[in-house]
């Protein structure tokens, strides 16, 4: 029996509309319209175990809608899912007791209270037996790095400081199941690497079940065995990085910064994805050192970085092949 | 409901309690604007006595009781609600709210708990002070508040007042409760700042109100607020009729409290959070 199961899953919100303007404002007192959205549209996975999966989609494919449905937060219109064998949003307060979540754009935190009240508070609310919640709070503390930062109020924190606190916060209860909505976003380098290598650890060495959101590849790419791909509410792909990068190309952008203006030359103009005055990113499939040996010897190059494509580039590839309108 | 989840909720009754005592000067501010009010609205009970042909409903020393128990417990009012659970609403927080494994309601019910008392025992002890000590030794001790009628008095006010806080509770809850439903709760603010402080008594005693009105006004529930506490304090309401009227009291917190609580269940249910 897999840990998370998926089936069929779909959300439908009703968002109440009015027409523009006077007229519109005051139709809408009378007759409200309404327009459907769906959100999430049969999807369907399953989860074992351990397992640390990315899930990934652009702005409003439905990620979180996901996330909120399996933690309980939100009731579906229709679809199974059942999380450790139990169905979030009808036996609630069972299952967020064995789940953790950290929203990367909000705290859980008490912002006027000190970080290790917040703690206390989270003890008394999950009814974290003492001796348990001392062990849990000293890791927890030795692992993020969080000694520091105990007494300062969580309005005072970085971002940085607030994410560790919160991924923190989201496992003082020892759940088995995590959820991160996006938790490195808007961190600096270094942050994001603790953040990473933290994650990485806890589901090696405690066996938590992570799936993850992100918009960042390099967090997939550095934590992942496996990804689903959401677009427009629909699964478009539940497989390995490698399968993806084997499916829809495995390009590199190579960005490069020019002296001063050059010309690029014909065969190079075709791989050029984006021009500004001495800025200019090339995208090719194969060859990388040849080519970035050819761009050097040209032009009069001050700076070159070679990175993935944005996952966006992925995605928005994925949708030109599945045909979705977006 | 077991006592490790109790202690749960205690403990967000604590944690909430202590965040707003740290509003000393908001507390002062406010206990100075109701101390006034108190001796502006006993000036013009006063008068109205002083010339009155019939014989009022209540003794002056009623009214005194009911001014200042009103003017010092006026935080306990329900006619505003806790601006934490508004800023849930509006931020998209109240996602993390559904994460805990505590009961919404209840949780609610303890944050708003912390909410009416705190800010309520912040202003009661000076309000009290000057009401009890400071009033004679300025030479008007017919303005002060006196001691309970009796013991017994004493002691059913004592119930009857918890019995307020937990109503004051229930009808918080249903405005904050409103807003699964409305988002900006002001609208149902502006209405209940209006009928709130007239049907509980806090701007006219209600025995003052002309007879036809009495059996409306006795049976209201906004009446559990100020008039029975207030009036079982000062000897107004017999003892006899006391243990009854505080079963009344009790029966309209215990109807909003089951109708509160379905209205949370059923809002969860159409819940929608915004974003993603």
């Amino acid at each position: 029996m897999p840990q998370i199961l998926v089936e069929g899953l779909s959300k439908t919100f009703r968002i109440a509309e009015r027409k523009p303007g006077m007229l519109g404002a005051v139709g809408g007192l009378f007759r409200r319209q309404y327009r459907s959205v769906d959100a999430l549209r049969n999807v369907g996975f399953t989860i074992e175990e351990g397992e640390l999966v990315g899930y990934i989609g652009p702005n409003g494919a439905g990620k979180s809608t996901t996330i909120k449905i399996l933690s309980g937060i939100l009731v579906p219109s229709a679809g199974r899912c059942e999380v450790l064998g139990r169905i979030p949003w009808k036996q609630r307060r069972e299952h967020v007791a064995s789940i953790g979540v950290v929203f990367g754009q909000r705290t859980q935190l008490w912002w006027d209270l000190p970080v290790i009240e917040s703690f206390d508070l989270l003890r008394d609310i999950y009814r974290v037996p003492n001796s348990e919640y001392r062990q849990k709070k000293e890791e927890l503390i030795d692992m993020l790095d969080l000694s520091n930062l105990l007494d300062t109020p969580v309005r005072q924190l970085s971002l940085g400081q607030r994410v560790r606190c919160d991924i923190a916060a989201a496992l003082l209860h020892t759940p088995r199941i995590l959820f991160l909505d996006e938790p490195t976003r808007g961190l600096d380098a270094v942050s994001k690497l603790n953040v990473r290598a933290f994650i990485k650890r806890i589901c090696r060495e405690e066996k938590v079940t992570v799936l993850l959101t992100t918009h960042d590849l390099d967090d997939i790419e550095a934590l992942c065995d496996r990804i689903l791909i959401l677009g427009d509410g629909q699964l478009l792909m539940d497989g390995s990085i490698a399968d993806l990068r084997e499916q829809y190309g495995d390009s590199r952008y190579i960005a490069v910064e020019l002296e001063t203006f050059a010309v690029t030359s014909p065969e190079h103009e075709k791989l050029v994805v984006e021009r500004s005055d001495s800025h200019i990113l090339f995208s090719l499939e194969s060859d990388v050192p040849a080519f970035v040996d050819d761009v050097l010897r040209r032009y009069p190059v001050k700076d070159l970085l070679i990175t993935h494509p944005p996952i966006e580039h992925v995605v928005a590839t994925m949708y030109q092949a599945a045909n979705i309108e977006h | 409901m077991s006592t490790a989840l109790l202690r749960s909720y205690m403990a967000v009754v604590a944690v909430r309690f202590r965040m707003l005592l740290q509003y000393r000067a908001a507390a002062l501010a406010g206990i100075a604007t109701q101390i006034f009010w108190g001796c502006i609205k006993l000036m013009v009970f006063g008068a109205f006595y002083a010339v009155a042909v019939t014989t009022p409903p209540m003794t002056f020393t009623a009214i005194v009781v009911y001014v200042w128990l009103g003017q010092v417990l006026i935080g306990l009012l329900p006619w505003n609600h806790d601006p934490e659970l508004q800023e849930l609403f509006t931020s998209g927080g109240v996602a993390y709210e559904l994460l805990r494994p505590l009961d919404l309601y209840w949780f609610w019910f303890a944050r708003t708990l912390a909410f009416r008392t705190a800010p309520t025992l912040l202003r009661m002890v000076p309000g009290l002070l000057f009401a009890t000590l400071l009033l004679p030794l300025i030479g008007l001790p017919e303005w002060a508040l006196p001691a309970p009628a009796s013991v017994a008095h004493g002691l059913m006010f004592s119930v009857s007042f918890v019995v307020t806080v937990m109503l004051s509770c229930a009808i918080t809850i249903l405005i904050t409760i409103s807003m699964f439903w409305m988002i900006e709760s002001r609208g149902l603010s502006t209405f209940m700042y209006g009928v709130v402080p007239v049907l509980s008594g806090m701007i006219v005693p209600l025995p003052l109100f002309p007879d036809w009105m009495q059996p409306f006004l006795h049976w209201q529930p906004f009446r559990g607020l100020c008039d029975v506490p207030f009036r079982i304090y000062s000897g107004d309401i017999p003892l006899a009729m006391a243990s009854q009227e505080i079963v009344l009291q009790l029966a309209w917190t215990v109807i909003l409290i089951v109708f509160g609580y379905g209205l949370a269940s059923r809002a969860r249910m159409r819940l929608v959070v915004q974003g993603g």
